[in-house]
């Protein structure tokens, strides 16, 4: 897809799972918050996905349908208020992200197996130091590179991920929203961690930078890494993933082949639809209403309140079944 | 409606973000202002605003120049020009509930019992509930609090209205929904609209003409890398 520059390095064979075996499993994951005053907020719901090296997923949604909030529960970085259900298995013998402890997670699991790509890049970074010495930190922590090869270890770890040197020793704030994104980019890649989460990674940047960002994001892929993009931004969805995960109100609604959702035979979840249409390259509709809260969730399919072609069977939750969680799912007709 | 005539403007008389630049939107016209982020289309739709005094040029509001700028502007222009931000959650006073907060153009121009009834109308206009109403910033999505916004600026009927990134935070059937609000409101009001954003295909979907922001980095190649365009934004947290 995109042309790898010659400073690329192959993950190491020991590293990578076979093709086809699943690096991330979830398996029923769900998400609730208690909140003061008794109020029960349903994050996540019952969410299951594999994701396999060298294949990026990417969860699409509105803001505030709980994708973030999937994110931080494979994180490990929930609040304490949070209850959590299921499992999330990092192969093919890691711990389960969701139970194991924080001890586990800080040193065997973040950034060495799994790497984040965060939402605002410029506010991850420590503003008060430059690129150069954050890198060579990373390098430090979580590698057994010796001291005296700091400094070449933290320039190749730029290199990776298109940083320029000639930035290195600049501080966060001097860098360009682009630039901060691969300087985020490289702390990622430090540990060649095989699995790779990214949070709204193009939130706020312009068009041309998204698709540079998704085009360096997806080199990650090609070279047997497993990404999970998290985004709102569809065309952006549309040229990085493999699979599209659409989530509404905290569950998967549809989960398909990137190349049949958007191009043929289309989404068959009506939200799906809906949010395609919404593009200004397509219809420019706009989905009427507004997703639901999550503290008072309609019993039922959650999107029913918003749905042109629901009926009384919309009453009772739809399973996902064969790649699609809806009552009345859009036949291929599209096609 | 709005005529923008070399107009240079900045945050460094040495080094300007603009310079000497014209642009007009006619009555009842949607003009969109393309450009990369960083190139200086925000400082200028602070200009066409009243909110930013340029360093030289003139900014004219239906024929007659700006009588001022920022706390200066002669209150019939200031109300003249509704304004949406990038990112609403900068745009509002985080202790006003949301219904306070699409009030206050009301309340600051002294007609908040006259307009109060107007308020519901524009809240359910922008699909609003009345229960979100009663919510603060921090117990909205970014969303809501955009559409809040958009109904602040409508509030006091504006003849230009000046979006600036108005959608870039949002996800695409909401984004759908606030553009379609803005042009009933034009189709109703005959007002003009200057979109100032980085989406192409949005804007050209959007805005009756489409203008590219011209190139006016010169100043800036101290900074950016010559191998990476990326770096046009350097400025970014600066102009917008």
């Amino acid at each position: 897809m995109t042309e790898a520059p010659p400073t690329t390095r192959p993950a190491p064979p020991a590293r990578r799972s076979p093709e086809g075996e699943p690096l991330l499993s979830v398996a029923g994951l769900s998400v609730r918050f208690l909140m003061p005053g008794g109020r029960d907020v349903a994050a996540v719901e019952d969410v299951s996905f594999d994701l396999a090296a060298g294949e990026c997923l990417a969860l699409v949604g509105e803001s505030g349908c709980g994708k973030s909030v999937l994110a931080s529960a494979l994180l490990g970085l929930l609040p304490a208020n949070a209850m959590v259900r299921g499992g999330a298995r990092l192969a093919p013998e890691g711990p389960d992200l969701l139970t194991a402890d924080q001890a586990t997670l800080s040193r065997t699991v973040r950034g060495r197996r799994l790497g984040l790509i965060p939402q605002s890049p410029s506010a991850h970074l420590t503003p008060v130091r430059t690129v150069r010495s954050q890198l060579e930190e990373t390098v430090r922590e979580i590698t057994d590179v010796p001291r005296s090869k700091l400094r070449a270890a933290g320039e190749r770890a730029a290199e990776r991920a298109a940083f320029p040197l000639d930035h290195l020793d600049r501080h966060p704030h001097q860098l360009s929203g682009g630039l901060a994104q691969r300087a985020a980019t490289a702390l990622a890649l430090v540990g060649d961690a095989p699995l790779l989460i990214a949070d709204e990674p193009t939130t706020g940047l312009d068009r041309d930078l998204v698709d540079r960002t998704v085009d360096e994001l997806r080199r990650h892929v090609d070279d047997g890494r497993g990404l999970l993009v998290i985004t709102h931004d569809l065309a952006a969805a549309e040229r990085i993933a493999d699979r599209v995960a659409v989530m509404y109100a905290g569950r998967i609604v549809e989960l398909a082949r990137a190349d049949a959702f958007f191009g043929s035979p289309g989404p068959r979840h009506p939200y799906a639809a809906g949010l395609l249409d919404a593009l200004p390259e397509r219809a420019f509709t706009p989905i009427p209403g507004m997703p639901p809260e999550l503290d008072a969730l309609p019993a039922g399919c959650a999107f029913a309140p918003r749905c042109p072609a629901a009926t009384d069977a919309c009453g009772a939750l739809p399973a996902l079944a064969g790649g699609v969680a809806c009552h009345h799912p859009r036949e291929a007709a599209r096609a | 409606m709005l005529e923008l005539e070399r107009i240079t403007a900045g945050y460094d008389r040495r080094a300007p973000v603009v310079r000497e630049l014209s642009l007009a939107v006619a009555d009842g016209e949607a003009v969109g202002l393309l450009g990369p982020s960083g190139c200086g289309k925000s400082t200028l739709a602070r200009v066409a605003a009243l909110l930013h005094r340029p360093y030289a040029g003139t900014v004219r509001l239906a024929g007659r120049p700006a009588g001022g700028f920022r706390f200066r502007a002669p209150r019939e222009q200031r109300t003249a020009v509704g304004l949406v931000f990038q990112q609403p959650r900068l745009a509002a006073d985080p202790r006003m509930t949301l219904r306070q907060l699409i009030a206050a153009p009301a309340h600051a121009t002294g007609r908040g019992d006259e307009l109060a009834g107007r308020v519901d109308e524009w809240a359910a206009t922008v699909g609003l509930t009345t229960e979100l109403l009663t919510r603060h910033p921090h117990q909205v999505s970014d969303g809501q609090l955009q559409r809040a916004c958009v109904a602040r600026a409508l509030l006091l009927r504006p003849a230009l209205l000046i979006c600036d990134e108005m959608t870039a935070m949002l996800d695409a059937s909401t984004t759908a929904a606030l553009v379609a609000v803005v042009e009933e409101y034009r189709a109703a009001s005959g007002a003009a609209l200057l979109a100032v954003g980085h989406d192409r295909v949005l804007l050209r979907r959007w805005c009756d003409r489409v203008v590219d922001f011209p190139a006016v980095q010169s100043n800036r190649s101290e900074t950016a890398p010559t191998s990476s365009p990326s770096t046009s934004s350097t400025t970014e947290a600066k102009t917008s």
